[in-house]
Order: C-alpha cells, then sequence, then structure tokens
C-alpha cells in the first residue's frame, strides 16, 4: 500500500482495477491549505491519460505487475508470439504495444514481458541486439565526400546510419535504447 | 555580475548568481524596513506551542516544536509596545517538500500597529519595487518567459470575484464541498500569472485561523495572498485581536487536527494572553525564497539555497 507522500514520477499504482503509470508529479499547497499531489496519470493498458489531484489520506494500491523471461517466436497477422521456455506458454502482443521495439524482434530473441495479471503489456528488450546488414551501399575507399555514415537496412527491415565501412552480410550491434549502431560483431 | 558558474568540488551544483542575487535581497530588504524606522527582531526558534493550524505541521524538538512561523513572539512584541517590526527567520513545516517547498525555508514577516490588510498591500508594492531597484531591475523584470510590471497599483482581486471568472463551480459550492484547495491548485492559480502581481483578498474566515473577520461579513476575513507570475508569495492579515474569537479559531483547528489524526499542540497560553493588550495591527509572511525564485528567473527553489534538505 502506498500512501500519497510515497507519489513520484514512474510509479506504477492501481485505479478501479487498471496499472498506471505516473508520468508527471507536483507537490502543491495553497496558502494555509493542505498538500495537494497532482499526478499526470497513463493507463497501462489503453495507454489514455489523465490528471488527477490526490489528498495526503488517500491510499494506492501498487500495480500487480511483474516481469516474465520470454523469447520471440514468429508473427502472426499484426500480432508477435513469445514462449515461456519453461512452461511453454505462449502469449501475444499486438504490434500497437511493441511500438518501435518490433523493429529489433529476430527468432530466438530472449525478452523481459512485462504482465498485469496475466496481461501481457509490453516488452523490454535487451540493451543490445545483434542483427544482419541485408542492404547497404558498398564501401569506397577514399570516399569521403559521403561522409562518416551511410543508411543501412538490418534484417527485421529497419532502418539506420552506419560508418561507411559496413558492409552487406555482416552483422551489427545496435543499442536498442537509442537505435544507434554499436559496432561490428564477428561472428 | 559574476558569470554563471558552478559551485566545485563535492558541493552541489548551484549558481553562483542566484546566490549574489538571494544576499543582495536580503540586504535590500533590511535597507526598506531599516529606512521605515521598522526594529529587526530575532525571535526564539524553538517554542513550547505553535500555532494550532489545520495544515501546517511543526517538526518536534525535545518536547518543544521548531517555529513554523515567528507570528506568536512577533504579535506578542506588538503588545509588548514595539509598533513596527520586521524578522527574517528560518521556519520548519515538516513534509512540505516539492518545486516550490523545502521543510526549511527562509520568511520575511513585518508588522505594524495602526494599519489593516488594505494599506498593507501599499506597503507590499513598495518593498517589492524598491527590491527590483535595489537589484538594478527597475519596475519590469522577467520570469518564466513572461514580464511582470512592478508598478503601482497592482491587480486587486477578491477570491469571491476569481472563482466567478476562472472556476466552474461557485465559491460556495466548492467550500461547501470541501475542494476549496483542489479548485485554488486547479482552477484559481493557474490564471494568476498576470502582467502585474496580484493581491487575491478576502478569504473564507474558516481558511485564516489568526485573521481578523470582516465588520460587515463575519464570514470572510481581511486577509490577502501575492500572487508573482503565478507563484504564491505572502500571506497576510488584519490581526485578530480578539481573545475570545481567536480561543474559538484555535479549538475549531484542533478539532480538525485531531480529525485528521495529526498531533495536537499545547495552547499558546502567553500569546492569548499578549492579544488583551494587543492594537490594531497588519501583519505579513513572505517566502524570501520564492521571491529570490522571481527575482533570479528561477523554476525551483533548489536553485536559490546554499543546500537543500536531500543534499545534507
Amino acid at each position: 500500500m502506498y500512501s500519497a507522500s510515497d507519489l513520484k514520477k514512474n510509479l506504477k499504482i492501481q485505479i478501479d482495477g487498471d496499472p498506471y503509470v505516473i508520468t508527471e508529479f507536483q507537490f502543491v499547497k495553497p496558502g494555509k491549505g493542505q498538500s495537494l499531489y497532482r499526478c499526470k496519470l497513463k493507463n497501462m493498458i489503453t495507454g489514455s491519460q489523465f490528471e488527477r489531484t490526490f489528498r495526503s489520506a488517500d491510499t494506492f494500491q501498487p500495480a500487480d505487475l511483474q516481469e516474465k523471461r520470454m523469447q520471440y517466436l514468429y508473427p502472426e497477422g499484426n500480432k508477435y508470439c513469445f514462449m515461456d521456455l519453461e512452461t511453454y506458454e505462449q502469449v501475444y502482443l499486438t504490434e500497437e504495444q511493441l511500438g518501435d521495439e518490433k523493429s529489433y524482434l529476430i527468432d530466438n530473441l530472449e525478452v523481459e514481458i512485462l504482465f498485469f495479471g496475466d496481461k501481457p503489456l509490453g516488452i523490454t528488450l535487451p540493451n543490445f541486439v545483434d542483427l544482419t546488414v541485408t542492404k547497404a551501399d558498398p564501401w569506397v575507399k577514399g570516399d569521403t565526400a559521403a561522409g562518416n555514415s551511410k543508411p543501412a537496412t538490418v534484417e527485421t527491415g529497419y532502418q539506420l546510419q552506419v560508418p561507411p565501412f559496413v558492409e552487406e552480410g555482416e552483422k551489427i550491434r545496435i543499442d536498442t535504447r537509442t537505435g544507434e549502431y554499436a559496432t561490428r560483431v564477428k561472428d | 555580475m559574476l558569470p554563471v558558474s558552478k559551485i566545485s568540488g563535492k558541493n552541489p551544483p548551484r549558481k553562483k548568481d542566484n546566490l549574489w542575487t538571494r544576499a543582495r535581497i536580503i540586504q535590500g530588504i533590511r535597507r526598506f524596513f531599516i529606512d521605515r524606522n521598522y526594529l529587526e527582531v530575532e525571535t526564539p526558534v524553538r517554542i513550547p506551542a505553535p500555532a494550532p493550524e489545520t495544515h501546517i505541521d511543526a517538526v518536534p524538538s525535545d518536547g518543544w516544536f521548531l517555529h513554523t512561523s515567528p507570528e506568536l513572539c512577533m504579535k506578542r512584541m506588538l503588545a509588548a509596545g514595539y509598533p513596527k517590526i520586521f524578522q527574517v527567520a528560518k521556519c520548519f513545516r515538516d513534509k512540505e517538500r516539492g518545486t516550490h517547498h523545502l521543510p526549511e525555508f527562509t520568511l520575511l514577516e513585518w508588522y505594524r500597529t495602526g494599519i489593516d490588510y488594505w494599506e498593507m498591500m501599499n506597503e507590499c508594492e513598495d518593498l517589492i519595487l524598491f527590491v527590483s531597484r535595489y537589484l538594478g531591475l527597475g519596475e519590469r523584470i522577467r520570469y518564466r518567459g513572461r514580464e511582470i510590471y512592478l508598478e503601482k497599483p497592482w491587480i486587486r482581486l477578491s477570491v469571491k470575484e476569481a472563482f466567478r471568472q476562472y472556476s466552474p463551480a461557485s465559491l460556495e459550492k466548492v467550500l461547501e464541498g470541501n475542494h476549496f484547495d483542489e479548485a485554488m491548485v486547479c482552477h484559481i492559480e493557474p490564471n494568476l500569472s498576470c502582467e502585474k502581481p496580484v493581491f487575491l483578498y478576502d478569504y473564507p474566515v474558516s481558511l485564516g485561523a489568526l485573521a481578523r473577520s470582516k465588520k460587515d461579513d463575519p464570514a470572510v476575513a481581511e486577509r490577502f495572498e501575492i500572487y508573482m507570475g503565478g507563484l504564491e508569495l505572502a500571506n497576510a492579515f488584519s490581526e485578530l485581536t480578539d481573545v475570545n474569537e481567536q480561543r474559538i479559531r484555535f479549538s475549531r483547528e484542533q478539532e480538525y487536527r485531531r480529525g485528521l489524526g495529526k498531533t495536537t499542540y499545547p495552547s499558546p497560553e502567553n500569546f492569548l494572553d499578549a492579544l488583551h493588550d494587543m492594537p490594531e495591527s497588519a501583519g505579513i509572511a513572505l517566502g524570501v525564497d520564492r521571491l529570490v525564485m522571481i527575482f533570479t528567473d528561477s523554476d525551483t527553489i533548489d536553485d536559490v539555497v546554499t543546500f537543500t534538505i536531500e543534499e545534507l
């Protein structure tokens, strides 16, 4: 159980049966008045946002959230299938729930899936993912006009800027937090 | 002025300019009151009985309390025959922490006999203008991307009128539903970021335990708050000098505190005794840290103090 003074940005609480994350937080206290806690909350299932002002005496249930390690299997329509490696239980996440993170999904990638009860809400990728370059312009030695980077496409269809020396068929490591090239990987 | 820089070494990053401005502001405040023949006083920080206000919690100190404001001691000085007094005091309020709050902060309080809250407004205008000129800033300052004009007269807006203009529910409805604070924060305060500072005046009497009520309307207290650039800066009263009325107000506040499960404080008997001798006066508490925020255009109170509580 949380009290109002525990409220802060990124805290996850349960309201009317749904999990919410606090996206903005402010402590206020109008002259001679009581302490108030102004929050912007985002519903972690629907994504809808609203503002609410709480009082000191208000209490909150923590959202019943847990993370499970699962393996990515395959896409199915606009859904993506993941499997628990211990129980072989399978869950589906929609394209919408994955957002930009689907750019890094390759077969057998292990990710953390966030559950509210038995409902999957989203995934946390490893910080780095290795992907094969499927398309990149060839490197012309001595060509300085091309600058320090060039566009490339990896096996998932994701496009990014890579250094000029990166060639088609090579494997590169991408930082999933920034979406940027990190280094080349030798198999 | 020195260039904006950080205090080096293990100390927290703090804009050096802000601390220079802070010192100049406090020097300017002293100059203003000394020129007007006010006596600067220092009253004890550790006291046996703070004013029992519902929503102000004192920090306990070995059986006594750290003062939440020097109000009670300063009023005893009015009663003792000092007609014009001011104090720059460190005050302590438990569990108040936010972008505009620190549990240890600096209040400027001044009291003057023979005037009421309306005349006190003039002195507030004079003080802020004086400090601004003392800093070399003149009559226009910039705060949070907007200009504030300090020329007299500032805006005078009654609480009732503010609710009529800005609140979806009337003042009566809001008080009835016990949502005054929420309405202030959500509907009124966001509209007080005006081109001039605002005196928001005439509060419901239940929200000013130490304020005199109006002669023609006992439900209204002669109280005002100053808002500058939307930031609440000061709270003033025509002081309540009727000891019986003061006792009733205090016991009501104690009642509220008990109802909320809060500590109740011993009755400040020496203060109540002194009220018999206290002349008609007006008094005000002004947040010095917030004044520094405005003059240094700072978004947070953290940027205008040497160390915050978390940095100790």
